[in-house]
């Protein structure tokens, strides 16, 4: 049944629906209903919350407990990921699965506690020393946030890797009317073979990131690399909005996509043929589709983002060899602001391709 | 389409105005958006939110141009006020909508007398009295308010008293 849901509490309970009986984590503006809501709804299903003494120490938790098989989370917002980093590389080298939520605000350091997209680069370019990747998905309602929660766990669990939910401080604070996936039973998953639970009959089983052999390591960063080209191939989503026709389109994730779409609707009403392109995943990037409408009759792209220049350089990629060399331009706001649907439709009127965010 | 600001100081209900607006449209069948502003907002400081209302999907949940208006104090009035959308309309209490005298488009709503003897409850008097201009119907409203005190039920009754006074004083002094 569709009831009127915080983001941040619709993250939470789709990640009980999908089994996660472990959380962690430490408080921090603008993601604190997740943790708070986990406190009292984890003890209710039998699970374990913790509230770390920082956020290294839930991350390292969240290694721990995925380690041992149970389906575990943390969020955090901005500074509190950047913390996280060392123990995100770990996970992935280790092959553990578990899931990620960052609820952006506005940086760089401590920078502001306002809705920010600055974290792209951190989220899909391996915030973390080493060679790595993990699905990032970027939901842009509180549905749709629920939604890839709940899929995050079962796709960490496939590729023994973290998933990252990428979201803002608007979709954590705001409410919509959502359902929340069926729930399961963590009891009835296959058993995870490779788990460390301490009841394998005496055999043991090593979980770590070591490979002092450059050889080992080699073939280790070929069978991770593997997974992420297999990611690229199966787990890639986008949307596009009024695109068949459209001379101009915006490309934008997660709710600045939806203040895109009304754009997109006030530009149509005008007579411009304005359409809007959404990365679902980040990582994987949906380079083909964005090469598809560039190799279409796309004229011009513009990056709408809440972050320096961080999205454009990943539309540039995907439009690097379209035959038809469309312009890119980009449309930000940053610091804590955000654009309203008619600043973009005042910016695409003006017809300016702008190659830096600053006017 | 109907997009809503609610504007005031931290502590008159303006965050749980927005959220019945949400509701209502909710039980109604509507698609809804409410967005609330976050920080470092406290009792007495400002606090405002939007709500988006849409038989369709909703687009933007961050409004520009509202075409309804609840301001509880004056600066949400100053700051609001010019983003207003052509026919849209903005409910103000009485106490400080002097300066907007003669304009067609601004509500002066008599907050504390039809309040009566439940002085908090000026935000759902302003929902009944703004109902018909945010396309609601009386039996999700009054549903609203149950969701909201659902955990206060000794103060169900009061306010829903006053989300009726608010609605009959509308039906009289104000033209659709």
């Amino acid at each position: 049944m569709k009831e009127l849901r915080k983001g941040n509490e619709a993250v939470a309970e789709a990640a009980i629906a999908a089994g996660c009986r472990c959380f962690f984590g430490y408080p921090i503006t603008p993601q604190n209903e997740i943790p708070e809501y986990m406190s009292w709804r984890l003890k209710e299903v039998g699970g374990h919350f913790v509230q770390a003494e920082s956020e290294v120490s839930a991350i390292n938790m969240v290694y721990g407990a995925g380690g041992a098989g149970v389906r575990a989370m943390t969020s955090s917002s901005s500074p509190g990921v950047s913390l996280k980093q060392e123990g995100i590389s770990y996970i992935a080298g280790a092959e553990v699965p578990c899931v990620i939520v960052n609820m952006m605000r506005a940086g760089p350091g401590l920078g502001g506690i306002q809705p920010s997209q600055s974290d792209y680069f951190q989220a899909t370019k391996g915030g973390g020393h080493g060679d790595y990747h993990m699905l990032v998905y970027a939901p842009a309602s509180v549905q749709e946030a629920a939604d890839l929660t709940y899929k995050a766990f079962f796709r960490a669990d496939y590729y023994r890797s973290p998933v990252m939910i990428l979201g803002d401080g608007m979709l954590g604070q705001m409410m919509e009317p959502a359902e929340i996936p069926q729930a399961i039973d963590p009891a009835t998953l296959p058993k995870k073979e490779w788990a460390a639970c301490g009841h394998n009959g005496g055999t043991q089983r090593v979980i770590n990131s070591i490979f002092m052999n450059p050889d080992d390591l080699e073939a280790h960063n070929a069978h991770l690399t593997r997974k992420y080209e297999e990611m690229a191939k199966c787990d890639v989503m986008s949307e596009s909005y009024r695109t068949e026709d459209a001379d101009v389109v915006l490309v934008a994730y997660g709710i600045v996509a939806r203040i895109c779409k009304a754009a997109v609707d006030m530009l149509r009403e005008q007579g411009i043929k304005a359409g809007l392109f959404r990365p679902i995943t980040l990582f994987p990037f949906p380079y083909d589709a964005i090469r598809k409408l560039g190799d279409g009759g796309v004229k011009k792209f513009v990056s709408v983002e809440l972050s320096c220049g961080q999205l454009i350089e990943d539309v540039k990629i995907g439009l690097y060899d379209s035959k038809n060399r469309p312009q890119v331009g980009i449309f930000a706001r940053v610091g804590g602001n955000v654009m309203k649907p008619e600043d973009i439709a005042e910016h695409i009127k003006n017809g300016e391709v702008r190659s830096s965010w600053i006017k | 389409m109907k997009q809503i600001i609610v504007g005031g100081f931290g502590g008159q209900g303006v965050i749980s105005l927005g959220l019945m607006f949400a509701y209502a449209a909710m039980k109604d069948n509507l698609n809804t958006s409410f967005l609330p502003s976050y920080g470092p907002e406290m009792r007495g400081g400002t606090a405002n939110c939007s709500v988006v209302i849409s038989d369709r999907e909703v687009a933007s949940p961050v409004i520009s141009r509202p075409d309804l208006l609840v301001a509880f104090n004056t600066p949400s009035m100053a700051k609001f006020l010019p983003l207003m959308a052509e026919n849209g309309t903005a409910f103000v209490s009485e106490e400080f909508a002097e300066p907007y005298k003669g304009r067609a488009d601004v509500v002066a709503v008599p907050l504390h007398a039809l309040c009566g003897e439940n002085p908090k409850g000026q935000n759902i008097v302003t929902l009944g009295a703004a109902l018909a201009h945010a396309g609601l119907s009386m039996g999700a409203a009054e549903e609203a308010v149950r969701q909201v005190f659902k955990n206060k039920p000794q103060f169900l009754d009061a306010n829903l008293r006053c989300l009726h006074a608010g609605a009959e004083w509308a039906k009289k002094a104000v033209r659709a």
